[in-house]
């Protein structure tokens, strides 16, 4: 889908399946902003989790799902769930302060992806193959530390964080490891999960283990959003969440999503003074 | 015989396109009847030799006429005068209007032209939608978008003559600086950073369009096109090969760098001066290294692009302080000797008086003295002396880190007076906490950034009007402002300097003393530059653009949230709110 296209999209608000929820008796509104391209998340056609996820949630509530689409990138919680367009994101890391986030659903890391009869089968950071390998790391993302601290830098193979959908898409470093182009990709779990699973070549994805002393967590857990102060629709919302839980991880199963074990991120003790600013050009 | 008449007649042809439009500039640039680039002349002063508003009258000076742009976010530069038109612009969708100054229709919209842009390209702009202007040569009219198009428009008429993409917003590139036109090219930068991008420079032909050469920020010399005998009289500020190797591994190639200041232009040296911005990625952990040439500044060849000398002001950036700041080119006299200079405020804090035949530094000194991420410029090295607990990164808790990252000075340009030998700079004067441990997200990707806390800076005041002696790194005078001065300056041969402030007032100095002489609330908040020209009637105008945005409109946008879990009681610019709205204004003044 064209960048053009996906505003397209955005500006009119797709009142999905009404006909069928209004005959299961689902008259109210989940609305949900979510990107239109932007696979194994969520897409315009509804091919996603996210997708499959709110479809879940909404009917909990006897609700169905309407979309307001936008990129996530910069700005996404700014023009979608801040200016009111929506009420609930499907995926934010728990204590990802644009938003109030609700109970974690699930925990996924970052992974090592290699080609399974190749000769970079990496299960550590210490692995001698890395060495020798081609690494492809998504500039800016935690694994990027990871490198400067094992040394690994000089082998990065680096992929921009903001991409051109018309041409470019998410799975693109995994496709570049079935290719030969380069030797271990490490990404971020559910998007190697799926794409590896797209690939003809037998790919292996393998949580990359935690680093002592490193400044940046490798595994997050990851919550939906709701604006802040509506405690009311987050306590709504961790009340189905735990419901649901094998319903909900069956589907990140399905999809490939890899999922771990392990505490929650900490935030330190906020600073009350000031006001949070973003980055100015 | 044939043959050679035709190439006689080639030859004829090129050299009257650049006869052409050289001296049509050099003589515009001069006449202080008109404003015809962003910066009024080649060497950027925004000094004006118009001298009816005087220290006297101007407590008289009164709206003539006003004129609504029609949009809603931040409103920078400052529009144009060619003979008896005034050229508009507005931001996102960048619209442009061609007002007529004869009376007795002044203001009547000539013609207009309203780019269709893809509405998507305003997610991908880091800081509200932005323009800062146009430029004027050959007939034509030069715009930068914000979806990365050059357009030429024809000046008469508002018709396109050409347009070129000069930045992807796919990608994450933008335009939001205003082109520049020297002799017979028109230079544009891009602006993104933050995702990605690797800066450039790029000049294209005024006639056609035709791309004539582009300069990378880094990468091999080749891209970065370095002359052979770059930075010889400097070689300690580095020459070949350090676009490559103060990267790790192929950093560089994501490296930032954008380009989205104001330049300026030495016809008799034929060299052009701008600055670079921060190294891209977020996180200086990620990047060792001095990441050159971001946060650079750079003289360029203007006919072949090739630099002559660059300086790298904050190596390995770890505060986002963008090197892009104004270029104001002036003669000194530094230590009884003559110094063609060009002078710099930059983000970091620190005034910069360089040789500009060269590059040799003369003066640094901090030009807001609660500066604190460093104690001095050593001057034998070039380089900035830190204080370790003020570098931000991954694991360290920074707090009380001054300046903010917006800067002591963002993009708004100073002006400098060859009268009294002082340039005139609106700062800002604001500290921030730096916190790392903060969970972000994009496309996706959980990771851990920072969070930017900004509070007044000591005195409880967030900015200042000033008065700076470039040639001995001082400050003459300094006027408090409430709220960061955003606005750009004017100062004029009658010894009046202007400027306009968040809340919204225009404000005319006393260039000498500071001494407030007059002010006037236009209806939203100024980050415009105020310019000056006579109009047809033979009476000296002062114009500028309301319109409050850039980063002070998404300080407004978040305090008018009234959402303050996690921010904090009392938002520094929340209390903004209380004095202005959005809405870009043309507002057009006059003694009565």
């Amino acid at each position: 889908m064209s960048f053009a296209m996906a505003f397209a999209l955005l500006v009119a608000v797709e009142v999905l399946f009404a006909g069928g929820a209004a005959a299961q008796g689902r008259t109210n509104q989940f609305r949900v902003c979510a990107d239109p391209n932007n696979l194994p998340y969520s897409n315009d056609k509804l091919e996603g989790f996210e997708n499959k996820l709110a479809e879940l949630i909404a009917k909990e509530l006897g609700a169905f799902p309407t979309y307001t689409w936008w990129p996530d990138r910069r700005g996404f919680i700014r023009n979608t769930l801040r200016a009111n367009l929506c009420d609930v994101v499907m995926g934010v890391p728990n204590g990802y302060d644009q938003v109030r986030w609700t109970r974690p659903y699930y925990r996924s890391t970052y992974v090592f992806v290699s080609a399974r009869n190749g000769g970079f089968r990496v299960r550590s950071w210490d692995d001698s193959a890395l060495r020798n390998a081609r690494i492809g790391v998504v500039a800016a993302t935690p694994p990027a530390d990871a490198m400067i601290k094992k040394g690994l830098i000089q082998n990065v193979v680096s992929y921009r964080l903001t991409i051109d959908y018309t041409t470019e898409y998410p799975g693109e470093i995994v496709d570049h490891v079935a290719a030969g182009k380069i030797d271990v990709a490490v990404i971020w779990g559910p998007v190697a999960g799926y794409f590896a699973k797209k690939q003809s070549v037998s790919l292996e994805v393998v949580p990359v283990p935690e680093i002592p002393g490193l400044s940046v967590p490798l595994s997050y857990e990851i919550s939906m959003g709701v604006r802040k102060g509506d405690r009311e629709r987050q306590t709504q919302l961790d009340e189905v969440l735990t419901r649901r839980e094998p319903e909900i991880r069956k589907i990140l199963e399905d999809y490939g999503v890899p999922l771990v074990e392990g505490p929650l991120v900490r935030k330190p003790d906020e600073v009350k003074r000031g006001v949070v600013g973003e980055r100015y050009q | 015989m044939r043959r050679s008449v035709s190439i006689a007649g080639l030859v004829f042809v090129v050299t009257s396109a650049v006869a052409y439009a050289n001296p049509e500039l050099l003589r515009l640039q001069t006449d202080d009847k008109q404003w015809v680039m962003p910066g009024k002349d080649y060497s950027a002063t925004r000094f004006s030799t118009l001298n009816q508003i005087t220290k006297d009258n101007v407590k008289n000076l009164r709206p003539a006429w006003t004129f609504s742009t029609g949009t809603l976010r931040g409103h920078e530069g400052a529009p144009l005068v060619v003979g008896s038109t005034m050229y508009v612009h507005t931001s996102f969708p960048n619209n442009v209007f061609a007002l007529e100054l004869n009376g007795p229709d002044v203001g009547r919209i000539k013609w207009r032209y309203l780019p269709k842009q893809d509405p998507s390209v305003q997610a991908v702009a880091c800081c509200d939608n932005v323009n800062r202007g146009l430029s004027y040569a050959d007939g034509k009219i030069f715009l930068s978008q914000l979806d990365g198009y050059l357009v030429a428009l024809d000046a008469a008429t508002g018709r396109e003559v050409w347009k070129v993409q000069n930045a992807d917003p796919k990608v994450g590139a933008t335009m939001t600086s205003a082109p520049h036109v020297m002799k017979d090219k028109v230079i544009a930068g891009v602006s993104g950073g933050e995702f990605g991008v690797r800066g450039h420079v790029t000049a294209y032909d005024i006639k056609t369009g035709q791309e004539v050469w582009r300069a990378y920020s880094m990468g091999p010399d080749e891209d970065v096109r370095l002359a052979d005998d770059f930075n010889a009289a400097n070689p300690h500020f580095g020459r070949q090969n350090q676009g490559v190797a103060t990267w790790q591994g192929d950093q560089w190639k994501t490296g930032g760098g954008t380009t989205w200041g104001w330049y300026a232009f030495d016809p008799s040296l034929n060299l052009m001066y701008y600055g670079t911005g921060n190294p891209s990625t977020w996180n200086p952990t990620q990047r060792p290294g001095d990441n050159k040439w971001s946060m650079t500044i750079f003289a360029r060849d203007v006919d072949t692009g090739k630099a002559k000398w660059g300086y790298q002001m904050t190596p390995w950036d770890a505060w986002d302080y963008d090197g892009v700041n104004e270029m104001i080119l002036a003669d000194l006299t530094i230590g009884g000797k003559p110094v063609k200079a060009v002078v710099h405020f930059d983000r970091n804090g620190f005034a910069y008086t360089l040789d500009r035949t060269n590059g040799t530094l003369l003066v640094a000194e901090k030009f807001d003295p609660d500066v604190n991420w460093a104690t001095h410029i050593d001057k034998q090295t070039g380089r900035p002396v830190e204080v370790a607990a003020m570098r931000t990164q991954a694991g360290t808790n920074s707090q009380g880190v001054c300046p903010a990252a917006l800067g002591s000075k963002d993009q708004q340009p100073a002006a400098y007076s060859p009268q009294t030998k002082l340039f005139y700079v609106p700062t800002n004067h604001v500290c921030m906490d730096y916190e790392p441990f903060e969970v972000k997200y994009t496309a996706g990707q959980p990771y851990v950034g920072a969070t930017l806390r900004m509070f007044p800076g000591p005195g409880g005041h967030m900015g200042a009007f000033i008065a700076w002696d470039a040639a001995n790194g001082k400050i003459v005078w300094s006027n408090k402002e409430q709220f960061s001065a955003w606005s750009g300056a004017l100062v004029t041969a009658s010894d009046v300097a202007f400027y306009g402030t968040l809340e919204g007032y225009l404000k005319a100095v006393d260039a000498k003393t500071g001494k407030e002489l007059w002010k006037f609330k236009t209806p939203s908040g100024i980050i415009g530059n105020p310019m000056t020209y006579i109009g047809p009637d033979g009476k000296q105008y002062v114009a500028v653009l309301s319109g409050v945005g850039g980063w002070a409109g998404i300080g407004l946008a978040a305090g008018l949230e009234g959402d303050t879990e996690g921010l904090g009681a009392v938002g520094a610019y929340k209390k903004l709110a209380e004095y202005t709205n959005l809405g870009g204004v043309l507002t057009v003044f006059s003694l009565p």
